[in-house]
């Protein structure tokens, strides 16, 4: 019987020979990765009395959460987290301005395929797009993970998504991925590792994969991976600078499930409140008033979403009274928009461009909504509250080019191309 | 812990997420855990929390705690020393983070349909016996399937912080 690739993944990071689904082992990761919850990880792991972190070169933390932050205590948090990263000489340190620590760890190079890559935030199945096995974890197990070096893992099973087609030129990563999370429900990956293939993700940029990969978390997957191909050497050629080993599932190995999807005729989709599976034909909410329009976050904070907002925004404004808030990924994002026009476009269409950040995804600063407010975002969730205010607020979750199209009307429009 | 007496609170929705459960605005606040649990669940419900004694338990649908990693939203329940939240089913990071934090999380989805169909759900107590993996409501018993293994290892320990502290100690 053939193995998956999290079979092959997880048995290379362990110390057997053989690992088999549904076994519990002991895994070692390739890095462990954590953000501004470092500060109450710190304290957590000097509590357990260990005398030094397992190996300073494996701990990655990135300032994205609260940057620049919004009050003393926030500003306290990151002075804790650098003081800590001299005390236990952390190496991979990204301090606050260089970017969202999934966007900054694969661009620093790394993100190892084939490896298991634990990170305490939810969206750590980002780095599934260059092979590896980006695991989510709390706070408590990094602690733990930053003292021992390893921890539990169950071998998952897995489901092989496979997306066919071609998709129409006003079809974007986001679009196909929120359907298949519209299809497979919130909690339909549980526990499950998914396998990305077929025509759509052999030719899909590797920000578009990172976009895939990092929404799994919402159809509840343990991680989502999509095989090294060119597209992930192109990618880690010049970063990852040491050879790579790279895994690939049997071809008789067993899935779960495999679902199948043809994209050739969908229609721009949209994640309407108060959950990301809650998923529609944009048309469906066409018309609806916006206030807050947000290009930004792990999911597409990259130079191509914000260039494709560029294209559409190019020479026009944004509706009055509206508001564009612009968060790119990472520092290396926003030299690259800077270089190519793309930020001087979105200023002058009106948008207002922060440090590269979270910014109010996760609801703690940076543009949260008033009450009665509506958000149109590109970001990755929609529950009730998500950008700092309950009170009779909603969001809606599109691609970038759905979000800049509508920031034009000031309501929800479909993008039908150029 | 063996067995564990409290009065139910029914959350008759699926899919409540880690943010209805514990607002994202607090997560990078340093508040102990007491402080944490005045805060549980306040988006579906101005001041939840006191409707919460010691040991009561909270029950809920499925992919209860879905959403981001943040361990607040387990953290906040052991705060209000609640017995713990039996629901239909748990999101993957939400599981491993109660039994990190030492939360009992029980996955009974048979006692809430019973339940979420009783008219007098808001009223009733349940004894759970964690060892052997029975609920007892009504004089009616239900099972489920209690921790076992390295899970059951860290939940006994007292969560993670304590199983790892004994393992370095031990080194």
């Amino acid at each position: 019987m053939g193995k998956t690739l999290i079979q092959k993944i997880i048995e290379k990071s362990s110390e057997k020979s053989n690992v088999e689904v549904g076994e519990i082992v002991f895994v070692k990761p390739s890095m462990i990765l954590s953000h501004d919850n470092s500060a109450d990880i710190s304290k957590t792991f000097e509590k357990m009395g260990p005398k030094k972190v397992f190996d300073p070169s494996k701990i990655f933390i990135a300032l994205d959460h609260e940057v620049p932050p919004p009050d003393s205590k926030k500003a306290l948090n990151h002075l804790m987290i650098r003081d800590f990263v001299k005390k236990y000489g952390i190496i991979n340190f990204f301090d606050a301005g260089e970017g969202i620590c999934h966007q900054v760890l694969p661009e620093k190079g790394l993100v190892e395929p084939s490896t298991v890559i634990f990170g305490s935030d939810s969206h750590t199945t980002t780095h599934g797009a260059f092979g590896a096995a980006g695991i989510p974890m709390g706070r408590t197990e990094t602690a733990s993970l930053w003292a021992l070096g390893e921890t539990w893992l169950k071998v998952p099973e897995s489901f092989k998504i496979i997306i066919k087609g071609k998709a129409p030129e006003n079809i974007f990563p986001k679009d196909v991925i929120l359907h298949i999370i519209g299809r497979i429900g919130a909690d339909g990956a549980t526990y499950i590792s998914v396998e990305f293939a077929g025509d759509y993700i052999d030719n899909m940029s590797i920000g578009g994969r990172m976009t895939f990969c990092n929404l799994s978390a919402e159809m509840g997957a343990k991680d989502a991976i999509i095989p090294v191909d060119d597209i992930t050497r192109e990618f880690l050629k010049g970063r990852l600078n040491r050879n790579y080993e790279t895994l690939y599932a049997d071809k008789d190995a067993v899935y779960a499930k495999t679902i199948e999807f043809d994209i050739s005729n969908l229609k721009p989709q949209i994640a309407k409140p108060h959950k990301v599976d809650n998923v529609s034909d944009v048309s469906e909410v066409k018309g609806k008033k916006i206030d807050v329009f947000f290009l930004g976050t792990c999911t597409n904070g990259r130079t191509e979403d914000l260039e494709i907002a560029a294209n559409i925004l190019k020479g026009k404004k944004i509706k009055n009274g509206c508001r564009l808030l612009v968060y790119p990924a990472s520092k290396e994002v926003l030299l690259e928009c800077l270089d190519r026009g793309i930020i001087k476009t979105l200023v002058e269409a009106g948008g207002e461009i922060n440090t590269p950040a979270c910014g109010p995804c996760l609801g703690a600063y940076g543009g949260v909504l008033a009450p009665n407010e509506r958000s149109l975002s590109t970001a990755n969730r929609n529950f009730k509250g998500r950008m700092g205010c309950s009170e009779n607020t909603e969001i809606y979750l599109a691609s970038p080019a759905t979000v800049a199209l509508s920031a034009l009307y000031g309501e929800i429009m479909e993008y039908q191309g150029e | 812990m063996d067995k564990i007496k409290g009065k139910l609170h029914i959350v008759k929705e699926n899919d409540v997420n880690t943010d209805i459960i514990f607002a994202g605005k607090y997560t990078y606040e340093m508040l102990s855990p007491e402080e944490m649990g005045k805060h549980t669940l306040e988006d579906f419900e101005k001041d939840y929390y006191k409707k919460i004694s010691e040991n009561d338990f909270i029950v809920s649908g499925s992919n209860f705690g879905c959403g981001s990693s943040r361990e607040q939203a387990v953290t906040c329940f052991k705060g209000l020393k609640t017995g713990g939240i039996i629901a239909k089913s748990f999101s993957r990071l939400y599981f491993r983070n109660a039994i990190n934090k030492a939360l009992l999380v029980i996955e009974a989805p048979k006692f809430v349909d019973y339940i979420f169909a009783n008219d007098n759900s808001q009223n009733l107590y349940v004894e759970v016996d964690s060892n052997f993996g029975t609920i007892l409501c009504e004089g009616k018993t239900f099972r489920f399937s209690p921790l076992t293994g390295q899970a059951l290892e860290i939940f006994s320990a007292g969560g993670l912080a304590e199983y790892t502290k004994r393992k370095l100690a031990a080194i």
